[in-house]
């Protein structure tokens, strides 16, 4: 599969102008609310009307301002999962999953079809409820019958988990990914959330302020996210103004402090991340003093807010945190990082 | 007993509630997706019979329809007259009664999850199937209650009726001109009649309106 996106749409203040390419798998599209990622997919899905651009599936052409193509939603064959599943309320599980194949005319066909994907998506029994009547994971699963049965060319899921609680969650990221897998589907995944964009995507796309900040394999976005956004999406606690002091070390004025990034870094630095979990009492490297300012127990963590003795009043605490188990009984008078833990941050 | 006046009141209620039906549904659907300038004035423009009395509104169709003036003489002449014919009567009722059915069925387009129709599309539903199978039946409730309000005002049309068409025995006579003009005429035992008779339509229609209502409950529940 391959998708090919580039469009400017303007809707108020706000300024959308993506250019995207997908990689094959699962691609999450990650960024805060009000990035321009639910706008992205509206746009592919041709329910909004980029302002200019082109957007191209599998060499099929879409949208094309310049040619003067609008391929109606119908038209366009790709599945999209709305948040909140939009599952028709007025028809019951059967009918609702008939609507994903009302271009098959043969009705013996389409019956078979729809018994197979029920059967698939372990719906068996459930045929005659309504989507009242079926549990937040049910619902996922027949929206998800309800696309798939179609065989779109391309899979949307906008933000597919956060209607859920989170006990609930965790059981259906695993469920989601099994049958991402087991379709063999390509899929474009919208999501603020870290936990699920690690889990799903193979490949992940940065945005911010209707612009893409980048993309990447998601293993190498984790390790290296580049920008204070990206660092914050990962889930970075830590992020500082920095400057380039040396070859491969930076200097943190908030905190007071010089440290050894253990690798080149670049002339126009802006900011390092430290991850909370990666500070250390026993760790030697970028070892220095500390107060501590507050400790807030967590169900499995400790999380412990730290001043550097040289850090100037009335910036943030650090934040580090710890699992229950690996708490010393004196919290330590001194807190290291280890140099490869530093992210180097550019934007 | 003459019975006609009940006669010509439900042709004329039946008439301009089928044809409000149609028309409020489609203007509500319409005007919502127009800019919001356009949508204001006409907004006001087709909510004003409903603020106005409607002997306000009789005026205006005697001003537009009467056979002194030119629409009405235009009508005239390929054999149309809205003034003094029972016709002239549904032209009133559905002017009165339009508002209302516009009125409460654009809220109910308005609270409908638009995500619905969205879903509807990707899946490569035609729009007149979601706007018949899915939208439809989400406004039902609203949609309903509009009706039955419209058709109520229609069968009630007092003011704009009389001007528009008076009260003729045997041609434009209706329940609530009949009312009127018994009264007038200090009739009040037949008076009596015709509002006994206008009570136990009121009471009916009420009466169907929340049958089919537990109707509809009791469907969504059982499965």
């Amino acid at each position: 599969m391959s998708l090919e996106v580039c469009i400017k749409k303007r809707l108020g203040k706000f300024l959308l102008d993506v250019e995207l390419h997908t990689e094959p798998g699962v691609m999450g599209l990650l960024g805060a609310s009000g990035s321009g990622k639910t706008v992205t997919l509206m746009c592919i899905a041709g329910i909004l009307r980029p302002d200019e651009g082109r957007i191209l599936l599998n060499g099929r052409v879409l949208f094309d301002s310049e040619k003067r193509i609008d391929l109606p939603p119908q038209q366009r064959r790709v599945g999209y999962l709305f948040q909140n599943y939009a599952l028709f309320p007025n028809m019951t599980v059967e009918r609702n999953i008939a609507c994903g194949l009302c271009r098959e005319k043969d009705r013996a066909a389409r019956k078979k079809a729809v018994a197979d994907i029920i059967s698939r998506m372990r719906l068996t029994g459930l045929e005659k409820h309504r989507p009242h009547q079926l549990s937040g994971g049910q619902q996922q699963r027949v929206a998800l019958a309800r696309i798939l049965v179609g065989q779109p060319e391309l899979l949307r899921l906008d933000e597919p988990l956060s209607a859920l609680d989170s006990h609930l969650k965790d059981q259906l990221v695993v469920e989601l990914r099994h049958l991402l897998k087991s379709y063999g589907r390509d899929a474009l995944l919208v999501t603020h959330s870290r936990d699920e964009a690690y889990r799903l995507c193979n490949t992940l796309a940065v945005m911010e302020e209707g612009r893409l900040l980048g993309m990447g394999d998601t293993r190498e976005f984790f390790a290296d996210p580049g920008t204070r956004t990206g660092a914050a999406l990962t889930g970075c606690k830590n992020i500082v103004d920095a400057k380039k002091a040396g070859e491969t070390s930076v200097y943190v004025p908030d905190w007071g402090v010089t440290l050894d990034a253990g690798k080149p870094v670049g002339d126009h630095l802006v900011a390092i991340g430290i991850r909370a979990h990666h500070f250390g009492g026993a760790i030697g490297e970028n070892s220095f003093p500390i107060r501590v300012v507050e400790e807030i127990e967590e169900p499995f963590e400790w999380t412990v807010k730290f001043m550097y003795e040289t850090q100037q009043d009335g910036s943030m605490p650090v934040w580090w945190r710890m699992p229950k188990a690996a708490r010393p009984e004196r919290l330590p008078e001194r807190l290291g990082v280890s140099p490869e833990n530093i992210l180097l941050l550019y934007g | 007993m003459d019975w006609f006046p009940l006669w010509n009141s439900l042709r004329i209620a039946a008439i301009s509630g089928v044809l409000v039906f149609f028309t409020g549904i489609l203007c509500a659907y319409y005007i919502a997706r127009l800019p919001r300038v356009v949508k204001g004035i006409l907004d006001v423009i087709l909510t004003l019979p409903l603020v106005l009395p409607p002997t306000v509104c009789g005026w205006f169709l005697l001003m537009i329809f009467g056979l002194r003036h030119p629409v009405g003489q235009l009508l005239q002449q390929i054999g149309v007259r809205f003034v003094m014919t029972w016709y002239g009567g549904v032209l009133a009722a559905s002017v009165v009664a339009f508002p209302l059915m516009y009125r409460t069925s654009r809220g109910a387009f308005e609270s409908f999850d638009e995500t619905l129709a969205w879903s509807g599309k990707t899946l490569g539903l035609s729009n007149t199937f979601i706007f018949w199978r899915i939208r439809m039946p989400a406004c039902r409730q609203g949609i309903l209650a509009g009706a039955v309000l419209a058709f109520a005002r229609a069968l009630g049309e007092y003011g704009a009726t009389s001007m528009l068409i008076g009260f003729t025995p045997g041609r434009t006579a209706t329940i609530s001109t009949t009312v009127y003009q018994l009264w007038r005429t200090g009739d009040d035992a037949g008076a009596l009649v015709w509002v006994l008779v206008n009570l136990a339509i009121s009471a009916a229609v009420l009466l169907a309106v929340n049958l089919l209502e537990r109707k509809n409950r009791q469907g969504r529940r059982a499965v």
